[in-house]
Formats: C-alpha cells, structure tokens, sequence
C-alpha cells in the first residue's frame, strides 16, 4: 500500500474541502476501497474518512413524502429498519442478499452504488484495462469474462456494475443528492452511472471531489410495496455476486397491471433500467405471455461480450420469474434466503 | 522448547476407564475459541522484521530487471532479497534425491517458470513498508508464450503417478470385455484446477541464533520439514527446531516446506533478525500446490445381468514444466467394483504452473467423481437401480490384485445410509421428481473409498511417581483433533484417566510421529503412543512382579493389567498396587520407554485395507433458472475401529462438504494467453457457505479390522470427498436429465443440455 495522507473531517464543507485535491478518495466503509488499495488498484494519495460526519447517518421522510437516506447508513442497518423495508421490500431484500453479513454490517448507502467493477482484470494489475488505465487495452475482451456485461458495452470495456442494491433503486427512481465545491446537485440513479462507451475511466457522473450525501426515494416509489421482489441468480445460495438479477415491481388493478418497473443487475456497467419492457406491460394482463413479451423486449439490444451468450436467455428468464413473482406479492415476512430462487416463502403475502 | 500449551482443561466426558471411543470435545478448543492458541504468524520475537513476497506476473520468462533502489528508499524498507544477494544454501534447490523431494524457488536465478513464483523478498520494519516495497520493485519480464491448458503442451506417459504408483496397471483383457459387452458406456469428464486454500496461509517467523534455527510454521510433517531446511542449509537437523502446535487447514499443502516459508528463514539470514512472513491469499495460488486439472475417459461394459465385464479409466493430467506430481487419478477404479478386465492409465502435459501437490484425496477425489458419474451412467444404461448396480459389482476381493480385504463393511454402509436417507422407491428415470414449490428434484448415490495407510513414527512415554504420565510425539493437529485424539489413545496406553495425562505434540524436538497425511496419522502416531505406553507399563510391570514387597510380586509380566493408574494381578484383582507405590517403594522419580509403528509388510502383501463408505445425496434445482443447491446429504462409513466419534464425524461432514464443492463449485480460472489466475481469493474462488449444505449427516458404521494396527484404525481425514462429489452431480443428473461432464456444474451446461425449461 502507498503511503498516504488520511483526514478525518467533522463537517461536510470540510471534507468536500478536503477532497478538492487530485489523488483524494472518500473512505467511508472501506469493504471495497481497502482491498482495491491493498491490491495496489486504487493508490489515493489521500483518504478522507467521512465516517465521523453525523449528518450522513440519517434516515429521514421529507415533506413531498420522498424518504432521505443518508450516505452513510449501513446496508445492515437500512435493510433491518422495519419501517423501510415494509414500504421499500425489493430494496431491502437486494441489500441482504449482497456479500456477507460482515461486510453489510460495514458496507454504506454511498460505497455500495460507489463500488467498483468485479472485472477480475481490472483487481489485477499486470493486466491491461481501460477502466484502470485508458488506453491500455482490454484484457477482459478475449479473457475470463462469463460474467461480463451483455447491455450497453462497448469494445473499449465490457465490465459490470456489481450492486445489488442499485438495482431495485433505479426501478423505483431513485435520485442520489450530491454535494461538491459548486454546491448540492440531483441526478437521478440511472443517470448516476455512465455506460462506457469511449471513457470508461469515469464510472459516475460525479466531478472529481464531490460527495454523494444521500440516495432519496421518490413519493410514488412506496405505491409497490405489496408487489416488488428482487431476484438474483447465483453460482453459491449465498455470498455471491449476481450473475444476473432483476427486480421488478407492480400496481395491478381490475385485472390490469396500472404501473411496472422492471431493472436488471449484472448485465451492465450499470443497474439497467428497462423501460421499454415497462412501457409494454402497461395495461396488459398480468400473466406470463405479458412477462415474456416484456422480458425480451428488455433484452432486445443485448448482445454477448464473450463467453456469456447464456447470460442474455438468464436475464430473460430472470426477468419473467421476478415479473412473476412481483405480481404473486411481496412476501409478509423477508425470505430466510432474500431473493434466492431458493427463499422457501412464496405463498403469504404482504397485503394479505 | 515445546509449546507453552495448557491442554489439562477437564475433558468434557470424565470417565474411569478406556478413553478411546468416547465422544470428548478437542482439548484444544478453549484455547482456539477464546484466540489464545498461538498458529505460527502469531508469534512475535523481539526485534522482528516483517517480509514480503514479490511474485511473478507472468508464466514463463525471466525478471529482466527489478527497481531495488525504489524499494530500498521507501521509508522501513530494510533490505531486498533478489538472486544477486540472497544467503548461499548447501543444497541446489532445484536437486530432487527422491519423489517426495519437490523443487523450490529461492530466488535461485533470475527465471519464472509460473505466475506467483517469488522474484524478490522485501524486508522492512512493518507489513505495509514491506508491502509497498515489493510493489515498488516494479519487475520488468522477458515473457515466453505461457502453456496454460491441455492442448497448449504435449502428451506423455509419466513414468509414475501419486505416490510412486505405475501410470499404467491391467488386468484381464479390457478389449475383449467390451466387445462381448451387451451394453456399454464410454464418457469423459472434466476436473478444473483446485488449490488448498487453507485458512491460514503459509506463514513462518524464523530466528537464527548463531546457527541454530527456530522456526514457527504450520506443518504436517515435523520431522521431514526439520530435515528440509537442515538439508537445504547444511545443518545438522537438531540445529533446526520447528514449532507447529496449530495449523490451520493444511489438506496436503503444508505436508510439506514450500518455497516461501524457505524464503523466510533466508530473509532472516540475509538481515540477522528474526523475519515474519506470511503468504496473501492470491500468493497461495502458485508456490504452495494445488490438485490438478484431469480430463478423464471411461469405458464400461456390462453384460446382460448387470455385471461389469470391462472397466477402463484413462486420465490426462498436468504437472509443472519443472518437478514431477502427476494426479493419479485412474487408480480410483482399482479398489471399488468387480470386473474380471481392468485398465487404468495416464498420460500428461506440462504447464506453467506451480507444482501439483497432494490435495486432500490425490487421485480418490478427481478419480471418483468420474468413476461414480460413469458408474451411474451405466446403471442407466442398463435400467437398473444405482444402488442395485453397485450391489451386483460389489467387490468381494480387491478387485485390480484379487486380495482379500482386511475389512470391508461396505454393503452395511450401503444399508445404513440408504435407509437414512429414504432412497427406496427413487424413480429411475430423471426430471421426475418435483418439491412442492415446483423445483426439479434429483437423488444421486456415490461410493466412497480411500486406502488406510501407515507410515513411521516413535513415541516417548513417562511414567512419573505423583503418579501422572507423560506421552511426547511431533504429531500436527491441522484441526482434525490429534491433540484430542492421540491422547485418548496415550490415556489408553499408559492406563492413565487422561486428567492424569500430559500430552506434548507439533514440535520436532520430539520424537518423530511422522506426517499427517494420506489419512494415516492417527493410525501411525496413534500405534506408536500405544506402543510406548505398553513398553513403560511392562517395565513397570517388571519392577512390581520382581519386588518382593509388592501384592503383584510374582505375578510375571503378563500377568497385570494397568488401569486407571493402577496395577491388578490378572485374575486376582484384589492384588493390585497404584504407579505411585510401585515407583516409590523403587525410588524412581520416573521411567520411560519408546515406542515405534509402522505398515507390516507382510500383512499388507496379503490384505487389501482401504476404509469405505456411501453417500446419497439430494439437490434441487430451479427449473427455469438453473441454481442448483444441495438441500441433503446422508453418508455411512466404515472406517475401522472409531477413536472419537466426535471427531471422526466431523472429518466425514468437512470431506462430504469438500464432495459439494467439488461438484458445483470450486473452480481456479486461470487466464488462457498469461496463466494468472484470475479467481484468487475466496470470494471469487467458491467453497460452499453454510446455505449450499444445510443437511450433511454421517453415520458411523461399525468394523472390526483385525489386520489393519493392533488398535484397528483406518484413515477418516479424506473419505468423505470421495463418493460424494460423485453422489452430487449424479443427482444433478436425476433431477435435470443434463449428465455433469465438466465441474464444477454450471448452469450455462444445464441450459445448454436442455436440462431448463
Ligand atoms: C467479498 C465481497 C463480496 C461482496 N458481495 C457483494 C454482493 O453480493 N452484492 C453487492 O451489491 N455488493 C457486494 N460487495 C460489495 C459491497 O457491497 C461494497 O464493498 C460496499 O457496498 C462498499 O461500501 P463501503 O462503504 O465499504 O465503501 P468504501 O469501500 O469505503 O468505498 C467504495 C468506493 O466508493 C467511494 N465512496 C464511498 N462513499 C462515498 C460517498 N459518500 N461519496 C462519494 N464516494 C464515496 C470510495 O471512495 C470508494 O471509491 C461485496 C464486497 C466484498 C468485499
Ligand atoms: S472489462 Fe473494463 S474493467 Fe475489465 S479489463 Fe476491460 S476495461 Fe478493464
């Protein structure tokens, strides 16, 4: 590990301040940051801890009914608040079936959508990656890449965003508030992340030295609480990253599904909201036919990278089985295995 | 100097009487759960330096330059290690006297012959100076073309495979028993790349005074690992002192001293303080050993009756460009099901790895899951019954020498673990059964087997006159229980409750108990311990019969029995006299004896001994989506006499637990154009978490073998993979129609072989 300064601010200003300087990086769980300094990826030259700033720990519902959570609430935390997983399930059910129960108990609101690629190509250091490097290449093109993306890649990098938890957020809207030098910002999650394409150096929108404060769901956001899941399709039951994931969301009245999310992880550099899928459920019966069609229509674009053809019918059959199990309802209690297509309670409902 | 170890805690289970066969929780365990046993990178001498590999980024080349100097200035940077400094040794690290000699890299020249091979070592005043430093150095290769897989290398015959076994071994004519075969079966499977992956890394703290050598390390083999290192520095072996009270995993890689923990009693040489180094996971992937990639092929053919007339396994495998271990994978076929015509045999490649190394069940682990993969799809085949078919193979003789099996209670397996499980009315077709929340549901069986071996070992026992008792042996506990195990088995011996006994263990300034391989060291250590004990109590004995003032007087020697400290005229046990009087009356403060084991010869040319077992197992996959989970596992074993049931349990769920991981998820990925491996840390590399096995039992069989050891002790530590890897992706088959040809099992095969939706 390089030799580095280390800062500990005790107000926002300070450490916005703080990290103005080139070569500055945001410590705050560290589950991600430490390992990619001792691995030699990330050599910040100095780290400013933002763990001791009080006002990013908060939980709160603001008036336009939208809920604010802040940057530093723990995975564990937000996931075992009652109150937010009763109105916000497909999230808190993404958050517990992320890493390990050690590493939730660590891990923020703000480092989880923060987290860098999996791409082992990118961990290593003697390979060649654009991400890491630009312009040294893309080793991961003729490589080890059965998990790299099949949405929105580009020659340049095939990597995916890993979090769990960004998924069910960017189907509900979530909006990540920003606070840099110029002041606070707003961008929506699915505009948070960037798609590679030339550039694959700069994964978020955020300008160098800018702090994510909060991640806030919308108002409407809580209208699916008794119809959103989060499903994630894994090579262990448990303590692995998705091969790939979606969580999808309903409002069904008379017979009808009236409102639709639908997004998908570990297809893409970043959670990958499917809109047009939702556009076609939209008044369509719910049922498998309308899953389908919805599925592969959020599929249209997507091509292999690699050696990860059969991630496209994954996702797809994904998609139709979260669809499905969205409309069956959320689950009163959260599965012993969250979002495990072995969580052995399908059958009580939420709003039952 | 041994361990300062305090394993007199009360046993849980006090009793009078015989040790062995009670169910006592591990003596060591206190010590573990509350963090004070000290494992070999918890020991921190005075003036300590810390050291740090600087490994290889490439599979074949040569280090054209390294920055020494960049290293060198970066503040508790003390010294760097490279070819151009590195202490003399007296031996060529690259000599090999005998196969269990493997050559190591100590910075002997400036070549790289497989990524992660050690190009440097930095030394500093703390880990992370050390760890910068090494980064710092910066190396810069002439890189060859890297041979990464099978097809990149060309085939050969090895001139022997594990242990000094023949690659090639037959009997009957093969050829002739498939053609008069009235069905046959030929398939091929795939085994990847596996590494130990040990919780505790390679991790040694070496201090050099003068020339005598103190090392902390893990290791299975005490003696041989002193031998080693005197070897390589011209010592003589009692100069060397290696301390080993606690490994933490070995499973084969610390059976013997790797490169690295070499290098750190260099680096201590080098700079003349004691040097800490301790292995990064991803360095573990390279220097240490792992269980090499097999590609096997199978033809079986089966006459009318079900009956196998021709049993043929062919295994390719690989070792390193530079040392000789090649995974004798075929040998699984020679022990478990008759046939009158068997062939086995080997072929290689070398690549650019490290050398292969034991892996907990070399050879029975690859061998069996494609055996028993094979084995069911004859059954198929044929249409019958898995369990059936294996029962009309059954093998009454060993089947590739014709010997009689000292012992086999393998059709009591059978019964026990099939009943356990409930497999009577299994459908024999696949994708038959589904749970109620509609996932494909699939049973699958496999049987288990690995040989029971002894090696050499001595022990020292002491009778004291407070009347307590002392039993001394290098044994290594790597978790498996020997300072539990072994001192039941010296209470035992010595006639002692074992509150009275103090056991002394995993250091090499005791006598030699050989090495805790090959599921062999409670049988080995355990004889020799027995053996000591007995030599003391005789000699005992002899002082009592021989005192006139004693109530055993003339009793003769085998005429007493020792018990519970005491000993009684056999057949009069009103006449008896405590250790504590005996010794008094003769004015001894104590007395000793020794005690060796080791394999009779003779008994094992007429024997056949390998310890067996069955295992079924269970697995659910989701329909559409492919996950597949292993919801149960029901094993039985039979294993010869049971020391600690407690124990022996546990090995048999940690190995069927290993016979998961095999089938569904252990997998190294190397990159095909460097080497690298690309997985090299346990979040990447999958072993199961506690939600892939949620049901493992183990039943313990009972067997009496009286040829194996007078105490009847076979191996337990490997078994359990065994059976179970196979059992595993058999009921993959079951319950998705898909047959497992490459594992792990991914679910991109089972879509792709139509087994989804
Ligand atoms: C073994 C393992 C398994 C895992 N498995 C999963 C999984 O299954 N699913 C999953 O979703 N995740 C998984 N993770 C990733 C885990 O969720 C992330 O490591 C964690 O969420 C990061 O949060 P942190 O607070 O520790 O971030 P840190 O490590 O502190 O920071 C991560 C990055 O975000 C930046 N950063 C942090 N906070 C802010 C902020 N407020 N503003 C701007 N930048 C910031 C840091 O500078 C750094 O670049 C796994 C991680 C590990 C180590
Ligand atoms: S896929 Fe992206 S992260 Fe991976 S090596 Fe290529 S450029 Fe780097």
């Amino acid at each position: 590990m390089n030799r580095f300064d280390y800062v500990r601010p005790t107000s926002l200003a300070e450490a916005v301040a703080a990290a103005a300087m080139p070569g500055a990086a945001y410590l705050a769980g560290g589950t991600n940051l430490l390992d990619l300094m001792k691995g030699g990826v990330a050599r910040p030259e100095r780290l400013v801890d933002i763990t001791r700033l009080p006002e990013l720990n908060r939980v709160e519902r603001l008036d336009d009914g939208s809920l604010r959570v802040g940057a530093l609430v723990r995975n564990a935390d937000l996931a075992h608040d009652q109150a937010f997983a009763a109105t916000y399930p497909a999230v808190a059910e993404a958050l517990l079936s992320g890493a390990s129960a050690q590493l939730r108990n660590a891990a923020t609101v703000g480092g989880n959508i923060m987290q860098r690629t999996r791409c082992s190509y990118f961990y290593d250091t003697a390979s060649a990656c654009n991400r890491r490097e630009l312009g040294s290449g893309c080793d991961a093109l003729a490589g080890e890449n059965r998990h790299h993306a099949v949405l929105g890649w580009s020659p340049a990098c095939i990597a995916t965003h890993p979090s769990d938890f960004c998924v069910p957020l960017v189907a509900l809207d979530a909006v990540v508030e920003i606070e840099g030098s110029k002041g606070r910002r707003h961008v929506t999650l699915e505009e948070f992340h960037r798609l590679p394409g030339e550039a694959p150096q700069r994964e978020t929108v955020l300008e160098p030295g800018e702090l994510v404060v909060a991640v806030r769901l919308p108002a409407e956001a809580s209208a699916f609480a008794s119809h959103a899941r989060y499903l994630k399709l894994r090579e262990r039951t448990s303590y692995a990253f998705a091969v790939v994931s979606a969580a999808a969301a309903l409002v069904v009245e008379g017979g009808r599904i009236r409102q639709a999310r639908l997004a998908l992880g570990g297809v893409a550099a970043k959670p990958w909201r499917a809109r047009a899928a939702e556009a076609a459920l939209l008044g369509a019966e719910p049922g498998e036919a309308a899953y389908a069609g919805a599925a592969a229509l959020a599929l249209a674009e997507a091509k292999p990278s690699g050696d990860n053809g059969f991630k496209i019918e994954l996702a797809r059959r994904v998609a139709v089985r979260a669809l499905s199990l969205a409309e069956a309802g959320t689950p009163a209690r959260l599965p012993a295995l969250p979002a495990s297509v072995f969580a052995s309670t399908t059958g009580a409902r939420h709003d039952a | 100097m041994t361990p300062d170890l305090n394993l007199s805690h009360t046993p849980a289970h006090r009793r009078q009487g015989s040790s062995i066969g009670q169910p006592m929780t591990r003596r060591d365990g206190i010590l573990k759960v509350t963090g004070a046993a000290t494992y070999a990178a918890d020991n921190h001498p005075p003036d300590m330096l810390y050291a740090v590999l600087a490994v290889a980024a490439i599979a074949r080349g040569r280090v054209a330059s390294l920055d020494v100097a960049a290293a060198l200035a970066h503040r508790g940077v003390v010294e760097v290690m490279t070819p151009a400094n590195r202490p003399a040794l007296a031996l060529d690290p690259d000599a090999k006297f005998h196969p269990f000699m493997f050559r190591l890299d100590l910075l002997q020249n400036d070549g790289v012959r497989y990524p992660n091979q050690p190009i440097a070592v930095v030394i500093a005043e703390t880990l992370e100076a050390a760890t910068e430093g090494a980064a710092l150095l910066a190396p810069r290769y002439e890189t060859e073309t890297a041979r990464v897989g099978f097809e990149d290398a060309e085939t050969f015959v090895p001139g022997g495979v594990g242990v000094g076994n023949p690659a090639s071994q037959q009997k009957g004519d093969v050829k002739a028993g498939l053609a008069a075969a009235a069905t046959r079966v030929e398939a091929r499977y795939e085994t990847p790349p596996q590494y130990h992956n040990a919780m505790e890394p390679h991790a040694i703290v070496a201090s050099w005074d003068g020339d005598s050598l103190t090392v902390d390390t893990p290791s299975q083999g005490l003696a041989i690992a002193q031998g080693r290192i005197a070897g390589l520095f011209g010592l003589s072996p009692d100069k060397v002192h290696v301390r080993s009270p606690f490994l933490g995993g070995g499973f084969g890689s610390k059976g013997l001293v790797s490169g690295p923990q070499v290098l750190g009693i260099l680096a201590a040489r080098l700079v003349g303080r004691p040097v800490k180094l301790v292995l990064r996971r991803e360095q573990m992937y390279g220097p240490v050993g792992h269980r090499a990639p097999t590609r096997q092929t199978l033809r079986l053919g089966i006459d009318s009756e079900g009956r196998l007339t021709a049993l043929d396994h062919h295994a390719l495998t690989a070792s390193s460009t530079f040392d000789d271990f090649f995974e004798p994978a075929a040998d699984a076929s020679h022990t478990l099901y008759a046939s009158p015509a068997i062939a086995t045999a080997h072929e290689a490649v070398r690549l650019d790895t490290g050398t292969p190394l034991f892996m907990r069940a070399p050879g029975e682990a690859t061998g069996s899951i494609a055996l028993e993969s094979a084995v069911d799809e004859a059954a198929w085949a044929c249409g019958r019954d898995p369990l059936d078919f294996r029962l009309a193979n059954y093998a009454e003789v060993e089947p590739m020498t014709g010997k009689p099996f000292s012992s086999k209670a393998l059709r009591e397996c059978y019964a026990e673990a099939a009943a356990r499980f409930g497999w009577s009315g299994r459908p024999l077709a696949p994708r038959a059964m589904r749970d109620t929340a509609g996932l494909l549901t699939g049973w699958g069986m496999g049987t288990a087997t690995f040989p029971a071996l002894m090696f050499q070992a001595e022990a020292r026992a002491v009778l004291k006159s407070d009347g307590r008792g002392l039993m001394e042996t290098s044994a290594a506990d790597m978790g498996q229980g020997a300072w539990t195990a072994l001192a039941q088995i010296a209470a035992d011996g010595l006639g002692l409750d074992i509150g009275q006994l103090e056991f002394r263990a995993g250091s090499s300034d005791l006598p030699d108990a050989g090495i805790a391989g090959g599921s062999g060291h409670t049988a080995t250590a355990g004889m020799a311990i027995h053996n000591a004990g007995a030599a003391v109590i005789a000699r005992l004995a002899d002082i009592a019969t021989a005192d006139a003032a004693s109530p055993l007087y003339g009793a003769g020697n085998e005429g007493v029995v020792a018990r519970s400290g005491r000993l009684y005229r056999r057949g009069d046990e009103s006449r008896s006299e405590s250790y504590t009087e005996i010794l008094g009356r003769a004015g001894l403060s104590e007395i000793e004896a020794r005690g060796t084991s080791a394999a009779d010869q003779d008994t094992r040319e007429a024997y056949a001994m390998h310890a067996h077992g069955a295992v079924f197992a269970e697995v659910k996959v989701d329909p559409d989506l492919g996950q597949v989970r292993v919801t149960r596992l029901v094993g039985a074993f039979a294993a010869g006499r049971v020391i600690n049931p407690r124990l022996v349990r546990s090995q048999y769920l940690g190995g069927m637990i290993w016979g998961a991981s095999f089938a569904l998820h252990e997998e190294a990925l190397a990159d095909h154009r460097t080497g690298r491996i690309q997985n090299a840390n346990l979040a990447e590399y999958h072993v199961p978490v506690n939600a892939d096995v949620p049901s493992v039992e183990a039943l313990l069989v009972h067997e009496d073998d009286p040829y194996v050891n007078a105490l009847g002790i076979k191996g337990v530590g490997e078994i359990g993979i065994t059976g179970t890897a196979g059992a595993v992706a058999n009921a993959v088959w079951h319950a998705t129609g898909v047959r497992p040809r490459r594992f792990p099992v991914r679910i991109e095969d089972l879509l792709a072989g139509g087994g989804l939706g």
